[in-house]
């Protein structure tokens, strides 16, 4: 029936439907969008660093263009793909894992979107107003608050605004997972996918303020004529690295936990069997949460804070290893004795198994301080990182991706296009990464624009520069799945895995009240009980009543539109003070929707019981 | 048949001693050769660490390849259920424990070749050099020597020298793969290191932290000589008349030129690191601004537009360059007289 209303609503309106939405399901599907949209440009900018190096001195792009590509590659993958296509899944999810109707705060799941979408626009707007960032992803300082132009007030501004959008997505999820559990969903019920959003949730709550701590300080450094990490003027640079890592490792973890949490589920669903050791899951992935902030030094083992900081850090993340050695035995006991089904979502989390292992393995040896003076910013570091952020988080994306599709999209996505995906891209990955380990060992320091002839480093990048090709081949191939699968895809039933949680007792799509009637939840793996006492799907909690909805607003967007407005104030401003109309601007929309947001008051509506009944009957 | 299988396990050969051929890298580029005390260590902790998580990466994959052909899904049998096993607690210990007896392993000659590596004992006694990382080259000052100079440092093999490091611009990495691991140079903070190179040769340094355009072409080189040959060295490097006249008349035409336009950035002899690099020696050099080879038409070209050969360079802002008065004619004279600048019989040929 909902389909045939869309079909028949005009472009505009189905246009303004996701504009206003606070619907958790239509924002998921908007993230996915977005984060697969920058997704795509960051890969355009890795295909571009990998042609660059596919031979010695090679002069494909320019040296300062080619800065641009790194710091862009890694920013755009890390904040403005990773991220997003983590909450599109959250938000896709989460709700209906714990048998909610929607968030807490459906009004701030919009503005987090929204907020994410206009600074990733505003960081890419600088590729057209002369140059992109070039300090990398990274931006140390002082080569970030000396670089000329724009380019860097674009990451500090385009970064602050999505920044906020992910904070305050993640409050939202913390919130929604306390308080909107269904009946008898106690925490130690709730599916690992939902866990790992919890424990994510709660990290990006204590990581994001340093960053936004950090990039205010670069702000005024190169905006407003501060010199917090300038040394000519008593300022001190370590400081930057500090802050940026003390957000950045746990930022690490607030990637890579909720794919943990994909795999628990995945591999669950296709072995048949229930998750092995749960307790011992939820305490690993609390104490992965909990170590990952007290690591961050580890990136800074050759800055010289002395033996005595780098001996505590070392020892610090090798415990880590424990925790995630814990995960990896428990997956592999969870297929122990399974009934393992392989299709598309069960291969890439099965292709997660061997290629996080060897990113967890160099992790263990990058935590050896004295090693790591050998490894620190080569080539074995950026292999490292890609192993565990594609192999760890990417994979699962894609797992997830093809595991909740059909409750996302109603469709199942095409099983023939999902393995050669997955073939390809994992060929793929391993060819282009597993050598850099060498390549770093054998004297290749990252972010170098060109390599030397005669430095035996040739061999290593080409091989590179071909498995590049494989991971694009592969991407590709996804798409023309996804479009083939919206064009003639197999429709889904309400269960088309055999699931045990939530999501799969109710219609793929869910209507967007999501439950008709809150379900009761009986144990871990909710579904899975019912369908194993032999009945067909959830007993209900409460009698069929009018279900409170919240109205859509467009509010969010023009918000958001007004923070995008006076970034570009802010950053023009160093050049004529004129430009701060833009920031008055800006700022007045924001406050002013603000204040509209606070005065108006909008109670949302009702579906009513009849209605309910009659959709039912249908 | 035959052929084919034959031509694939050729190729295969072939292919595999390309990989071992390559597969440790330069000499004296490479931290899987290591030849000095910094990257022996460092080496020792990576082959401990490589060897137990191999150990435990083959458990893993053990059980991972048993599970999936033991377990993998039989015809017929799509709705079998399983029993639901909810966890093993001996399990839990087990796999608790052993990794961090694993670790252990590897934590303990962490922590000691930690300390080792940043000790500082007998720093008074040695050699000590001021380390002065700019964008785009390497200063070195030997400390109460007299002697300065950038890009290539010699030392004497089998001894300590003691590195104080410091940023005259954005943050550095100092690089010395097969001689030791890397350590920032800071802009506000001096940073101490010593290395030790075990043979004499000439190795490959490199700037390891991203610092602008020219990151990728920021080498340098450690000379390492004998200890006799240090010595000659540093008494010829403090006996350079920096003022002393070439024999050739286009030298000496050179030397002028040099002296009107070059000076004000460069030095010749003993004086505190500039805007570019100490040429006091540049005659010896390896290399011309640390990557280009060292040919006469490369270092014309070099003076002629620098901007070409190392993007974002301080050289290509010279006044030189705007106002014309270096053309090629004088850009050849002064390569003349840099050329001859040669201080020491020491040279990076005594190395090898």
């Amino acid at each position: 029936m909902s389909n045939s209303i869309a079909q028949n609503r005009s472009f505009g309106a189905a246009m303004w439907d996701y504009l206003t939405t606070v619907d958790h399901k239509k924002i998921g599907i908007m993230y996915l969008v977005a984060g697969g949209f920058f997704f795509l440009l960051g890969g355009l900018e890795a295909m571009a660093i990998r042609w660059q190096l596919i031979k010695p001195e090679n002069d494909f792009v320019s040296a300062g263009f080619y800065n641009e590509l790194i710091t862009m590659h890694g920013t755009t993958m890390i904040f403005l793909a990773a991220m997003p296509l983590i909450f599109a899944l959250m938000n896709a999810v989460v709700p209906l894992q714990i048998g909610a109707r929607d968030v807490a705060f459906p009004f701030l799941n919009s503005l987090g979107f929204w907020l994410f979408l206009f600074g990733g626009i505003l960081l890419n707007c600088s590729w057209f107003l002369g140059g992109a960032p070039d300090a990398g992803w990274t931006a140390y300082a002082p080569l970030s608050t000396i670089s000329p132009g724009e380019g860097v007030d674009f990451y500090v501004l385009g970064l602050q605004i999505s920044g906020a959008g992910t904070l305050i997505g993640g409050i939202n999820f913390l919130v929604t997972i306390v308080n909107m559990r269904a009946p008898g969903m106690t925490y130690m019920r709730m599916p690992l996918f939902t866990w790992t959003a919890f424990i994510t949730s709660t990290l990006i709550l204590f990581a994001f303020p340093a960053l936004t701590v950090g990039l205010f300080l670069m702000m005024f450094d190169r905006l407003f004529g501060s010199g917090f990490f300038d040394a000519s003027m008593g300022g001190n640079s370590v400081i930057w690295e500090h802050l940026f890592w003390i957000f950045g490792h746990p930022e690490v973890y607030i990637l890579i936990l909720p794919a943990f949490g994909v795999f628990s589920d995945v591999f669950s669903t296709f072995s048949k069997k229930r998750l092995f050791g749960y307790t011992a899951m939820v305490f690993a992935t609390v104490l992965i949460g909990f170590l990952g902030f007290m690591v961050w030094a580890h990136h800074m083992f050759t800055v010289g804070l002395g033996p005595a900081a780098n001996s505590i850090f070392a020892v610090a993340t090798m415990a880590i290893a424990v925790p995630t050695g814990i995960k990896i035995f428990n997956w592999l006991f969870t297929l122990w004795g399974g009934n393992i089904k392989i299709n598309s979502a069960m291969l890439w989390a099965l292709g997660f198994i061997p290629s996080f292992t060897l990113g967890g393995m160099t992790g263990v040896m990058l935590a050896a301080a004295s090693a790591d003076y050998q490894y620190h910013d080569s080539y074995f570091v950026v292999a490292h990182f890609h192993y565990v952020i594609v192999g760890g988080v990417v994979f699962g994306i894609f797992s997830g991706l093809h595991y909740w599709w059909p409750k996302m999209f109603g469709r199942i996505l095409d099983e023939t296009l999902g393995k050669i995906t997955f073939w390809t891209f994992f060929v793929g990955f391993h060819l282009t990464f597993f050598i850099q380990h060498f390549l770093g060992l054998m004297g290749m320091p990252r972010r170098y624009w060109v390599y030397l002839e005669d430095q035996g480093l040739d061999f290593g990048n080409l091989i590179s520069t071909i498995g590049a090709f494989f991971m694009a081949i592969g991407a590709i191939v996804f798409l023309y799945n996804v479009v083939i699968t919206s064009i003639k895809g197999e429709k889904a039933g309400a269960d088309p895995w055999d699931g045990r949680t939530l999501e799969w007792s109710i219609p793929s799509p869910p209507p967007h009240y999501n439950f008709t009637q809150t379900p009761l939840v009986r144990g871990l793996d909710p579904l899975w009980i019912e369908k194993s006492e032999g009945r067909k799907g959830m007993t209900p909690a409460e009698p069929l009543s009018d279900i409170h909805m919240p109205n859509g607003s467009i509010l969010p967007f023009v918000m958001s539109l007004g923070l995008f407005i006076a970034g570009f104030g802010f950053i023009y401003q160093k050049y004529d003070l004129a430009w701060l109309s833009l920031v008055f601007i800006g700022m007045g929309i924001l406050l002013g929707s603000m204040l509209i947001r606070s005065l108006k008051d909008d109670l949302g509506y009702h579906i009513h019981k009849e209605d309910l009944e009659k959709e039912a009957r249908k | 048949m035959k052929g084919w299988m034959g031509k694939i396990r050729t190729l295969s050969l072939f292919g595999f001693m390309a990989i071992i051929l390559s597969g440790c890298g330069r000499e004296n580029l490479t931290a899987l050769v290591p030849k000095g005390y910094g990257a022996e260590e460092s080496f020792k902790v990576i082959l401990i660490s490589i060897a137990v998580m191999t150990l435990v990466f083959i458990v893993v994959m053990t059980i991972y390849t048993y599970v999936l052909i033991r377990y993998r899904q039989k015809k017929g049998q799509e709705n079998m259920i399983p029993k639901q096993t909810e966890g093993n607690k001996a399990l839990e210990v087990v796999w608790t424990v052993i990794p961090i007896l694993l670790l252990i392993i590897i934590a303990v000659p962490t922590l000691t070749t930690t300390y080792d590596l940043a000790s500082t004992e007998g720093k008074e006694d040695a050699i000590n050099v001021n380390v002065t990382g700019n964008q785009y080259w390497w200063h070195f000052e030997y400390q109460g020597e007299e002697i300065q100079t950038s890009q290539d440092m010699y030392i004497p093999v089998g001894e300590k020298i003691y590195l104080t490091m410091r940023s005259g611009d954005v943050i550095h990495s100092f690089w010395v793969p097969s001689i030791s691991g890397k350590m920032d140079v800071n802009p506000e903070n001096d940073n101490v290191m010593y290395i030790e190179a075990y043979e004499e040769g000439v190795y490959y340094g490199k700037c390891a932290e991203l610092c602008g355009e020219s990151h990728s072409l920021m080498d340098f080189k450690i000379v390492a000589v004998s200890q006799e040959e240090y010595d000659q060295w540093v008494t010829d490097m403090q006996n350079v008349d920096p003022e002393a006249t070439p024999e050739s008349t286009t030298a000496q035409e050179g030397q002028e030129l040099f002296a009107n336009s070059c000076l004000s950035c460069h030095a010749i002899g003993s004086s505190p690191v500039a805007v570019g690099p100490n040429l006091t020696n540049f005659g010896e050099r390896s290399k011309i601004a640390g990557v280009l080879p060292y040919e006469k038409e490369e270092l014309v070209e070099w003076i002629l537009d620098p901007e070409s050969k190392k993007p974002g360079n301080k050289m290509s802002n010279a006044p030189y360059l705007n106002d014309g008065s270096i053309g090629e004619e004088e850009a050849d004279k002064i390569a003349d007289y840099l050329m001859q600048l040669k201080p020491s019989e020491i040279t990076t040929k005594s190395a090898e």
